[in-house]
């Protein structure tokens, strides 16, 4: 129950037909239309779903942003006190995408990165290593390297990061160059143009046409919920990616004012835990931007534990996009253990 | 959850598990339990016993009677509580009788000044105030805490705006105060059910003789000392305890001029005939059976949200729960569905965890009551739903309960219950929702769910209740006035309204003959 539509299409298809369809460019295939979908209703389970969905007849309840702002508080509300709260914050470790997305970025930044990935805290090997590091596909090959034999994934960003709005068939190679490279997850976003601009055919299609590209790899799609303008969008947005082949949805790309918050979190997750009843298909969660504090990363938890359950609370459908967030998290694991704060400074900077 | 033997076995997944974390298969969960967070009781120095507030004092009833006071959700006892018998009752409403000269006297600025004050000192000692709210009545410690008492601060602070501002309230009208009002207020909000009756009867110069209800009286006798603390005149505000014999006392007293009574039905409509004739006011806030409307265009996660709030806040123990849920026929299943899930993560339990959703009931006699109808509505057919979450082995525990299969016949759809049972009804259009709505002998609140904003505004219209909410539920504001139709209740409490139950006018009084 891994992943969404083309993870069923790719056991299809088999690994040989895959590098045939990696090596072939996608782009030949007409975009604006259905018809990646067309091909994907044909490999995929369960074809009706999607088709329902193109059709308009799978039903995208409205939302009401001033009670899912109350529930959301109420959510983020709860306590969580001592054994629930080391466990919390051992889980947040593990559901990490270690991030890095600078221009700036460098190989030394990166093998830093990916060693803090492996072992958050030289001073306790009982901390857990993260789940993947992200980074920009240029620097996907030095993370692979670094992070051999750790079982850290390498993610990658691809597709014309942040915007989206490179040509598509840019956008494929970039996918397929950062897989080459050794990424194990692809993290690219939704094309807000034709989104908003109410082409959600296209929108559907370059999802769809990027999970073909990623063949084996996950695939993540980000909203950047922040630049949707309602939430109603972000439910719509979120119930096309995850039909178009998402097997993960992302709130942010960390990019802009407005990241991941948690009425944001709360939205996806009810989208989510709709299409897993539609469907049966399980779609993680990716929350990422401007979560720094280790607060934020159990409040996320509940929110994901009362509206998804405890099967999403895995690093295998939960995700935390962070960069500084992992210090905070190992300075109140160790204020847990020994009652006291420590300095920043004992901590490593990476 | 951590077996090394089990490391690897996901290999062939496409994202396995990891060797750092070793055997997190499906079939090992990871459990987000919530470790206990009590709020601290040691805010509140609760006194082994309590006296009647009589003329700014504590004194000892005439007769020396007394009865317990628990915690619904230990049963172990709190303080003991002075009864106040016929003679303390007319003690109190001298004392208040003697007051009101000099305080209906005083400009309504220097009133304003003591309702700040109280309001002010509500908001200092609020984590006390609600601490003390959840031992005696059993709501969780968030409720009392984030709407209880911020609420009854809020109340005393927009009477005390009002309070020299009366004669712009009622254009053309000159307002005066009654005189002696006699209070009686329920165990469900018992301090905010106190600020609602004492802040617009002080506000407009009248004297109180305030009855709590006999198992919540510890936030009203802390209220007293209150009182004390800001040093509101003695007799302006007197609180005496007792049960069904004090408050019938109170309000049959001559000495009063009018009666505010918020409780059950059948006693409203005794307190209706015993004061008949008698020339005193009377305002009642009665009981509820409130319809929660859903329409198929609504927004379903929150409207199921709203059904929750509506039903499961304090335990259900709401004049105005929308204990009725009336759901469109084409999203009742799937409504009724979130529901069900929803009710699941309800979490029951110690009032005082930070974390209950829903606490105690009150008391074993509203317990026993629940049960009874609760059995009423599985022998009359209605399919039950019960909430597996574990409740406590000690205290007034119940399940979070829906009822679906549910006839307007049936005893679960027409009695108020009060406490935490929704009976689900179903209806095919916007006519059949308001006549099934309105087919009750109450008529305290209704909530809409749509996102059609005409046809909320239509059905508002045509919805007889008090209070309709549109696309929430059980919210309170002190600028809101508040109040019943048919058995219901009579009278408004909040806002510019809830003034007139406390005002005479000069003009009426000049046309009449008497």
């Amino acid at each position: 129950m891994l992943g969404g539509l083309v993870t069923h299409a790719g056991e299809a298809l088999g690994n040989e037909q895959m590098v045939d369809d990696r090596d072939e460019p996608v782009a030949h295939l007409p975009v604006g239309s259905i018809t990646v979908m067309a091909a994907l209703v044909a490999r995929s389970n369960p074809p009706d779903w999607v088709r329902a969905f193109a059709a308009g007849a799978v039903r995208i309840p409205a939302v009401d942003a001033v009670g899912l702002e109350a529930r959301a508080a109420a959510l983020t509300g709860r306590s969580i006190k001592k054994a629930s709260k080391i466990a919390a914050l051992r889980l947040a470790i593990e559901c990490m995408d270690l991030t890095t997305l600078e221009g700036t970025d460098t190989p030394g930044k990166v093998r830093a990165m990916c060693a803090k990935a492996v072992q958050p805290d030289p001073r306790d090997a009982s901390i857990p290593s993260v789940a993947a590091v992200c980074v920009y596909p240029e620097l996907v090959a030095i993370a692979k390297h670094s992070l051999q034999g750790s079982g850290v994934k390498v993610a990658s960003v691809a597709g014309a990061f942040p915007s989206g709005l490179g040509p598509l068939p840019t956008r494929l190679d970039e996918i397929r160059r950062a897989i080459d490279a050794g990424a194990d997850e692809i993290d690219i976003v939704l094309n807000r143009s034709a989104f908003l601009a109410g082409d959600l055919a296209r929108a559907f299609d370059d999802i769809a046409a990027s999970k073909l590209a990623c063949g084996a790899a996950h695939l993540k799609v980000i909203l950047e919920a922040g630049e949707l303008g309602t939430y109603d969008n972000v439910r719509r947005a979120s119930m096309l990616a995850m039909a178009a082949g998402g097997d993960f949805i992302k709130t942010s790309t960390g990019k802009i004012g407005v990241n991941a918050t948690p009425p944001f979190a709360l939205l996806m997750s009810e989208a989510i835990r709709d299409h897993f009843e539609q469907t049966g298909v399980k779609v993680g969660l990716k929350l990422a931007g401007g979560i720094r504090t280790a607060k934020q990363s159990w409040q996320y938890l509940v929110i994901v534990n009362e509206t998804l359950g405890p099967d999403w609370l895995t690093p295998h459908l939960f995700r935390l996009g962070a960069s500084s967030l992992l210090n905070d998290v190992l300075m109140q694991l160790r204020m847990q253990a020994t009652g006291l704060y420590q300095r920043p400074d004992d901590f490593t900077v990476d | 959850m951590t077996d090394p033997t089990n490391s690897n076995t996901d290999a062939a997944a496409p994202m396995a598990a990891r060797s750092s974390m070793p055997g997190r298969e499906p079939s090992s969960l990871f459990r987000f339990e919530y470790a206990p967070a009590l709020e601290s009781t040691a805010v509140v120095s609760l006194q082994p016993s309590y006296g009647l507030f009589i003329g700014g004092r504590f004194v000892k009833p005439k007769n020396g009677g007394s009865f317990v006071t628990i915690n619904p959700a230990t049963e172990a006892p709190l303080a003991q509580i002075a009864l106040a018998d016929e003679a303390d009752v007319d003690a109190a409403v001298r004392a208040a009788r003697r007051a009101f000269r000099s305080w209906s006297a005083l400009a309504g600025k220097e009133r304003a000044k003591y309702l700040y004050r109280i309001a002010r000192v509500l908001q200092e000692r609020g984590r006390e105030f609600a601490v003390l709210e959840s031992m005696n009545g059993g709501k969780p410690i968030k409720e009392s805490r984030d709407v209880d008492i911020p609420l009854a601060a809020a109340h005393f602070f927009h009477y005390a705006g009002w309070a020299d501002k009366l004669e712009y309230a009622f254009a053309g009208r000159t307002p005066q105060p009654l005189g002696v009002a006699g209070q009686v207020i329920p165990w469900n909000f018992p301090l905010l059910m106190a600020a609602w009756k004492l802040a617009p009867a002080l506000a407009c110069g009248n004297t109180v003789v305030l009855k709590p209800a006999e198992t919540t009286p510890l936030t009203a006798l802390l209220l007293a000392e209150v009182m004390q603390e800001i040093d509101l005149p003695p007799g302006v505000v007197n609180i005496i305890t007792g049960a069904g014999a004090t408050g019938a006392a109170l309000v049959g007293h001559k000495g009063i001029d009018k009666v505010a009574f918020t409780g059950s039905t059948a006693v409203g409509k005794q307190i209706q005939s015993a004061i008949a004739g008698s020339g005193k006011r009377l305002t009642l806030e009665l009981g509820g059976k409130a319809a929660n409307i859903i329409f198929e265009d609504a927004a379903i996660d929150q409207a199921v949200e709203g059904i929750v709030n509506g039903i499961y806040f304090n335990q259900g123990h709401v004049c105005c729960a929308g204990s009725r849920l009336l759901v469109q026929e084409s999203v009742a299943e799937l409504v009724v569905s979130r529901l069900l899930r929803r009710i699941e993560t309800l979490r029951v339990g110690d009032p005082l965890d930070k974390n209950t959703d829903v606490g105690a009931i009150n008391s074993q006699a509203q317990l026993d009551k629940i049960r009874c109808l609760v059995q009423a509505g599985v022998a009359e057919g209605a399919t039950l739903h019960q909430s597996a979450w574990p409740l406590p082995d000690k205290g007034y525990f119940f399940a979070p309960t829906v009822f679906t299969d549910v006839a307007q016949s049936h005893r679960i759809a027409r009695e108020e219950i009060f406490g935490p049972v929704l009976s689900v009804l179903t209806f095919r259009t916007p006519d059949e929702a308001v006549q099934k709505a309105n087919n009750t002998p109450y008529g305290l609140s209704a909530g809409i769910w749509s996102e059609k904003s005409s046809r909320v505004l239509w059905m508002a219209e045509k919805l007889r209740a008090g209070v309709v909410w549109a696309n929430t539920f059980n919210r309170f504001d002190p600028t809101s006035p508040f109040g019943g139709y048919k058995e219901s209740g009579f009278g408004r409490e909040g806002g510019r309204h809830g003034l007139a139950a406390y005002c005479q006018f000069a003009e009426d009084q000049a046309g009449a003959s008497t």
